[in-house]
């Protein structure tokens, strides 16, 4: 029988520790497929952020950078104007790079560093318990804001990769989601183009993700992923926002 | 009340019971128990304070220091890098004389990363004038809030109560914690002298040429200094008011006749007792000198204490890289240099990361100490994991 299916190269043999129904694996997996289908694993570096997904040099098998907790951009801007040869991209989630990030991932896209940022939305700080990140929805529960977000209090949810297409400077910005299939092979197509536009020089490029946390959100995997549907996708809307031309 | 509780849950509750106005912190592991239990209280209407949550420590230190310098009662808990982070705002809360209280749930500091527990990340701001009070278990941790916010509004000086990450902030003891009315006889509402208000105009933490600069420094530390008897006095009076020991300057445990003493702080202090009377048993005379205050250094107790005490024994969960053992440092320069020249001082690093510090590693410690003194060893250090070129 033919093999019609198999694990990409560029994803390791190690389990995850990631919990059932995170949407962290599906995004890896992605990643990982891009990366082979562009020939690149023997030049790419991944930038590992603070969050659920620090241990995500674990589940590739190529080079990555730890960096402090919302500095991956500028430690990607580090790495990417020394070695240009090299496809750098950093991996974050909201925490990292929406609320003690904001000002590297802000000025990384202002000055157009060549790098890609995968940026993984679940509306919480899922590493350190669930607390109420920048994008948090209103009235949403967390740890934090137990009696949900208050928005006379906090602010709206920041939309990331509206706010960064809000840049006079050329870039690829794009928000996709996983919840199903069909969103997958959108999302995959985005990180894709993202990737493109870095092999080709071109811009900094983005590519949010509208992800859940069952763990955090104390519901199921399916239920999960109905809520993120019903509440995130609304708020959250997917489509691409920007490209350099 | 005494109740098994969790230790975070314990300084939460005993927090929101010295009535701070605003808090303001950001989440890192292993501090998160304290502050999400913090904003369940001020959620339920238990506490009437505002819960700033901010994008990072570096802001979270920054509302805090706002809030103190508008009056207000303000208090913050981080560690390891977050701690690192709001390091430019806290020397700048020190050198305004701003009497905030914080929690440190001592944490390493990366790189590699780790989550675990050591003392490094306190240690790291030893120098910037604040007081730091160290805990034993975690009903020291819950008394020495009460104390530091009194302490600290007296002498117009930041405090960070330091617990052990992990050991402490997650463990599960009994812990009495005080009804609000022992709290508010104790902790009198603050009154502030050091404000912005247009009422009286000011400015607070304003530049400063060279001819004024060093004269500010000399006065904090003076401050620092004087603080000893304020530490002092509160713990007395605390122990007065709730009729338990916790705080001070140092505590000791079986010193009088001790051959060999150890002194060390925070949670590893229960496994030396406990090992202190082991040895006993077997006819060994060792005792304990705890610090509880690390700034203002106990120098003058330590040397009063132990002036005859020839073998000293240092452990210790920090370390200066490149010099050695910092609180062995501090200890060292506690006995004049001429004094009792054949006095031994040896310093153990352990703990680091979150290593165990077991009864056996400090017996070997003091075994090893009784034959010679260490210049500097790390206890429990796996020679297998390191080779020839890493050194
Ligand atoms: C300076 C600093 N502050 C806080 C932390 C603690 N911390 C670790 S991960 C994290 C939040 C991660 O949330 P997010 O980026 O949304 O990623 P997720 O875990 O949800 O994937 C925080 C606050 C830290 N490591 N360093
Ligand atoms: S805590 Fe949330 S984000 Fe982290 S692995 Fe679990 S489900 Fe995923």
């Amino acid at each position: 029988m033919a093999k019609t299916y198999k694990k990409p190269e560029a994803l390791s043999d190690q389990h995850t520790h990631y919990c059932p129904g995170c949407t962290h694996g599906v995004i890896h997996r992605l990643v990982a497929e891009v990366i082979d289908e562009l020939g690149i694993r023997g030049r790419t570096v991944g930038i590992a952020p603070v969050g659920c997904a620090v241990l995500a040099y674990n589940y590739f098998t190529f080079d990555f950078q730890e960096a402090a907790h919302g500095r991956a951009p500028a430690v990607a801007t580090g790495i990417k104007r020394v070695r240009p040869d090299l496809i750098v991209f950093t991996y974050q989630g909201d925490g990292d790079l929406a609320s003690i990030g904001m000002g590297e991932i802000i000025h990384a896209a202002n000055r157009g560093e060549k790098f890609t940022t995968i940026f993984v939305n679940n509306t919480v700080y899922g590493m350190t318990g669930g607390q109420m990140a920048p994008t948090t929805l209103p009235g949403q529960r967390t740890t934090t804001s137990p009696a949900g977000r208050d928005v006379e209090d906090v602010g709206m949810p920041f939309k990331i990769a509206e706010l960064i297409s809000g840049l006079q400077t050329p870039a690829y910005i794009s928000r996709q989601t996983v919840l199903k299939p069909k969103y997958i092979v959108r999302g995959k197509k985005a990180i894709k183009k993202a990737f493109q536009y870095q092999m080709e020089g071109r811009c900094f490029s983005l590519v949010e993700f509208v992800s859940t946390c069952p763990t955090n959100w104390g519901m199921t995997p399916v239920e999960s992923i109905q809520w993120a549907e019903e509440n995130m996708l609304p708020y959250y809307q997917l489509g691409e926002f920007k490209t350099p031309e | 009340m005494l109740k098994q509780i969790e230790g975070s849950h314990a300084v939460a509750e005993v927090v929101a019971k010295c009535r701070p106005n605003v808090i303001s912190a950001y989440p890192i592991t292993p501090q998160t128990h304290i502050v999400e239990e913090l904003a369940n209280i001020v959620g339920q209407g238990k506490l009437d304070a505002e819960y700033v949550n901010v994008e990072s420590e570096f802001s979270a230190a920054s509302v805090v220091l706002g809030a103190s310098a508008a009056g207000a009662r303000a208090y913050s808990a981080t560690t390891s890098q977050g701690l690192l982070l709001m390091s430019e705002v806290i020397y700048c809360i020190a050198g305004m004389r701003l009497p905030i209280v914080f929690t440190i749930a001592n944490r390493a500091i990366s790189a590699p990363l780790s989550i675990w527990n050591d003392q490094q990340d306190s240690m790291a701001l030893r120098d910037s004038g604040w007081i730091q009070l160290h805990a034993e278990d975690n009903q020291e941790a819950a008394d020495l809030h009460i104390q530091a916010f009194k302490i600290a509004e007296e002498t117009n000086l930041p405090i960070m109560v330091c617990m052990d990450g992990f050991i402490l902030t997650h463990a599960f003891e009994p812990v009495d914690t005080p009804d609000q009315k022992e709290v508010d006889n104790f902790l009198p509402p603050f009154r502030p002298t050091n404000i912005v208000d247009p009422r009286w105009p000011r400015g607070i933490g304003l530049f400063a040429d060279p001819r004024f600069y060093m004269e500010t420094r000399y006065i904090l530390h003076r401050a620092m200094e004087k603080s000893e008897e304020t530490i002092k006095k509160v713990s007395e009076d605390f122990k007065k008011a709730f009729g338990r020991d916790s705080g001070g300057f140092i505590k000791t445990y079986k010193l009088e006749a001790a051959d060999v003493v150890i002194i060390s702080m925070g949670s590893v202090v229960g496994t030396i007792k406990d090992l202190i009377d082991q040895l006993e048993e077997e006819g060994k005379k060792v005792g304990l000198l705890q610090i509880c205050s690390y700034r203002p250094f106990p120098r003058k107790e330590i040397y009063n204490t132990l002036k005859d005490k020839m073998n000293i024994v240092v452990v210790e969960k920090s370390i200066s890289l490149g010099r050695g053992g910092i609180l062995a440092s501090d200890v060292r320069w506690s006995f004049p240099r001429a004094e009792k020249k054949d006095r031994n001082i040896s310093s153990f690093i352990a703990g680091l990361g979150g290593r165990n510090i077991t009864k056996n590693d400090l017996r070997y410690m003091v075994e090893k100490v009784e034959k010679e003194p260490v210049e500097l060893e790390f206890l429990g250090l796996n020679k297998e994991l390191i080779s020839e070129k890493d050194l």
